[in-house]
């Protein structure tokens, strides 16, 4: 069976890799708002900002991981923004978070058009290049699959392990969890719910916006409207797959890429052929609705998660 | 204790106000190492205000904070616990979904230091837990543990960062009385070891057992400061109140007919909270019977199954000895049966509607209310001045937000509501949770004339010395097991605890008539 012959190639788990990356960065990002009581539904929004803010930023001349910088600094000035909207002033949770996505996703736009108002198609840059790591990449499937990608991606992973460490390990990683389970703990114990609620948002959202940039730097080489293209949402579902916690985000990451990268195959295939493409463009989708239905009833979703705190309030 | 004493904390002056009313007026106090000091004085008294500026909550208007001598900074809770106060909030502030560990270490670090030395924190948790008998798993996450265990991990929060202060804000009010014991002999080995402990109560005879000097504050100054020896627990009831305080007296009554009665009633268990196990309850004519227990034993079903919003999985509800069928809320409201909600600000009102509003909100369909679908308000609107004269509800008008008020004053306009229906059967759950001295035995004094004019009452309470004042007969209530009826004054609150606990069911306890 041909499909079965996919699943065994190297190439196969290299794209579902790659396709994972901008996930796992925006949906540790959303993790990290949620764990701390805030859902960040700017999400898209700023995914769509940082994937400009990046490719604008190395067309207009800097370097690549200045690129990378700048597109996590726009993402942190919309996360300051709906932080200060949700958490100081305890503004509804959803109504800005899609505020702040219709906000972002329109700006870009209106930036786009100031910077290049004549161009037809966007100009292209030189993007990040795969980098094999010596030795590793020897290792037969894992090794070209897992090391033999771009930059952004190898740091896409390792981000996975200093967010678990950070959030379990450490005592800022246990304020910001307090702060979303039962933001009144923290505030006796003397520390500022506000500072941590806001902090987490904004360094949230800028993961957010470097998730957008790996699209247009590292993915592509090139910025294109539609270009996110509900990515953000499906990292807001990753976070409930992954049952609040960023091993198990990861796993639905590449879960989900891998069935993308599944369809794109299949579609190829002699029977394949045979099917409308829109019916494997639908698969990764159904498939994880279903792994969300199965995962999500054991899930422990933060008790103070959209719930606004005000000190001196009961 | 030594003769050279050290003070630990002096407030000098302290005045806050909020708008027109004055919460605090001046008020000096000053506490001694390895001393308590009891808190005295009614709902919005201003006790809590006081400890809020104390712990760093508020900022005082005027006055002056001092710890061991060091001025505190004003509005800095953080300075408060550096300084050593420690505070025991009446709600509990743990995270359920942590370890007690984790809820204990929280905020004891820098947040910028790069690992936390969990192995150390533990050994010294369990070392102060031993300390001071407070058995308590560190690695345990707070959610699986009971009302008691979470105090516990309270105090050890406190306890872990060294405090020398300890603020308990009505330490007692979810405790069985053994679990009170042990709390106290607790608190006095950390008294006897210089801890300076300030407790508000409005239990009295705890007062009497645990402090040992009294502060009165009433309407936002200082009533009265006397020490333990010299005073009794009527005079300290009269510095709080400024009058003489009139416990409700309870005539024998006769009881009649049965108008409600659960026969071997069960229902399904509800996540942890257990359901009932054939229980059978007879609610009389004239009668008042208490329901004791721990909160989360199956009152809340037995309530729910009362006021129609349950229905048993098996065993029967009777109506005057008829079984009922299809019983909902609306037939239980219809057949004369009146409910005090164990929460008033959840499902006892509705915190935007006004008060004319909340006052109909059971009946507005009668025919006192509304003709042929359309609301009257001139009808309600006078039905709830009536209310708000008649039982003394304090409010800016009957058009203001019934979440303005005070919780005494929101559980008068419900006891209102449901006393001028003349209901058949009331069910009055935790009636006076969080009520001063005066509204308590204001509620109480109304639920026994509606006794007295034959109402058939349940009153469910974890207040053991409620249950005790006021029920001609009680059961106690646990693991969804309802204990014998036993009648007025035949069983010690020692006893009743031990039922409590459930050790009376399997037949430990020797009287169970």
């Amino acid at each position: 069976m041909e499909i079965i012959e996919i699943l065994f190639t190297a190439s196969f788990w290299a794209a579902a890799i790659r396709i994972a990356s901008p996930l796992i960065f925006a949906t540790l990002g959303e993790l990290i708002c949620e764990r701390a009581g805030v859902l960040n539904l700017g999400i898209e929004g700023i995914m769509v900002s940082g994937a400009f803010a990046g490719w604008m930023a190395v067309y207009s001349g800097t370097g690549l991981w200045s690129g990378v910088c700048i597109a996590m600094l726009v993402g942190m000035l919309f996360g300051l923004l709906h932080s200060t909207l949700t958490v100081p002033f305890g503004l509804s949770q959803h109504v800005v978070g899609l505020g702040v996505t219709l906000l972002a996703t329109s700006s870009t736009y209106y930036a786009y058009r100031l910077a290049l108002p004549e161009v037809t198609s966007p100009p292209k840059i030189e993007a990040f290049q795969p980098y094999e790591v010596p030795i590793l990449v020897d290792i037969p499937l894992i090794g070209t699959a897992l090391f033999s990608q771009t930059p952004l991606t190898y740091l896409a992973l390792v981000l996975v392990v200093l967010v678990a460490v950070i959030l379990y390990r450490t005592p800022l990683g246990l304020a910001v969890r307090a702060a979303g389970e039962n933001p009144a703990a923290v505030a006796a114990q003397g520390l500022s719910v506000t500072a941590i609620r806001m902090g987490a948002v904004i360094v949230g959202s800028g993961l957010m916006a470097v998730g957008g940039a790996f699209l247009t730097m590292s993915a592509f080489d090139s910025f294109f409207f539609e270009m996110v293209n509900g990515r953000g949402w499906i990292c807001i579902a990753l976070v409930v797959f992954g049952s609040w916690q960023p091993g198990k985000a990861l796993l639905g990451a590449v879960l989900f890429a891998a069935f993308d990268a599944l369809q794109i195959r299949v579609q190829q295939t002699s029977f394949g052929t045979q099917i409308p493409y829109q019916f494997f463009l639908m698969m990764p989708y159904i498939l994880s609705i279903l792994a969300l239905i199965i995962m999500s009833r054991r899930a422990e979703v933060p008790a103070a998660l959209m719930i606004p705190f005000n000190k001196g309030e009961r | 204790m030594t003769d050279t004493l050290v003070e630990a904390l002096s407030l000098d002056a302290i005045t806050k106000r909020f708008g027109e009313l004055t919460a605090n007026d001046a008020v000096s106090l000053s506490l001694n190492q390895g001393e308590a000091i009891a808190l005295l004085g009614e709902n919005g008294a201003g006790k809590t205000t006081l400890m809020n500026i104390l712990f760093g909550q508020y900022t005082a208007d005027s006055g002056t904070v001092r710890v061991f001598g060091e001025k505190l900074p004003p509005g800095n809770s953080r300075a408060a616990l550096n300084a050593g106060v420690g505070m025991v909030h009446q709600h509990f502030t743990l995270a359920d979904n942590l370890t007690v560990q984790e809820n204990i270490t929280l905020g004891t670090q820098s947040l910028l230091s790069y690992s936390s030395n969990s192995a150390g924190a533990k050994a010294h948790i369990i070392a102060l837990s031993n300390k001071y008998q407070l058995a308590v798993s560190p690695n345990a996450r707070v959610g699986t543990l009971t009302v008691g265990e979470r105090q516990r991990v309270e105090i050890l929060k406190a306890l872990y960062r060294n405090v020398r202060i300890l603020i308990l804000d009505e330490p007692t009010a979810v405790l069985t009385p053994q679990e009170t014991d042990d709390l106290f002999a607790t608190l006095r080995h950390a008294i006897s070891d210089g801890l300076a402990i300030i407790f508000i109560s409005h239990k009295l005879h705890e007062v009497m057992t645990i402090a040992d000097r009294v502060v009165v504050l009433r309407h936002g100054k200082i009533a009265g400061k006397v020490e333990i020896k010299n005073t009794s627990k009527e005079a300290l009831a009269k510095m709080m109140m400024g009058t003489e305080a009139s416990p409700p007296e309870v005539a024998n009554s006769t009881p009649g007919a049965a108008l409600l009665e659960l026969r071997k009633t069960s229902t399904l268990d509800i996540g942890n909270k257990p359901g009932l196990r054939d229980v059978s309850l007879t609610l009389r004519e004239g009668q008042i019977i208490g329901l004791a227990g721990v909160s989360g034993n199956g009152q809340a079903a037995i309530a729910d199954l009362i006021g129609g919003s349950m229905y048993p999985v098996s065993g029967q509800i009777l109506l005057s000895g008829t079984p009922i069928q299809g019983w909902t809320p609306h037939n239980a409201v219809k057949s004369g049966i009146a409910r005090i909600p164990e929460d008033r600000h959840k499902t006892g009102t509705i915190a935007d509607f006004n008060l004319t509003e909340n006052a109909i909100l059971e009946h507005y369909k009668s025919s006192n209310f509304s003709t042929c679908g359309w609301l009257n308000w001139r009808k309600s609107r006078t039905f709830a001045s009536a209310i708000v004269k008649k039982y003394d509800v304090r409010c800016p008008g009957i058009d203001t937000p019934i979440r303005l008020l005070s919780g005494g004053n929101m559980q008068k306009l419900i006891l209102g509501r449901v006393l001028e229906g003349q209901p058949r059967v009331i069910l009055a759950n935790q009636p006076v949770r969080g009520l001063d001295i005066g509204a308590v035995n204001y509620v109480h004094n109304q639920l026994l004339n509606a006794r007295n004019r034959g109402a058939a009452i349940l009153i469910i309470s974890e207040d053991l010395d409620e249950i005790m004042a006021l029920s001609d007969v009680i059961h106690v209530i646990s693991s969804g097991r309802l204990s014998p009826a036993f009648d007025r004054g035949q069983m010690t609150p020692t006893q009743l605890g031990l039922w409590m606990a459930g050790s009376g069911f399997d037949g430990e306890v020797s009287n169970a008539s």
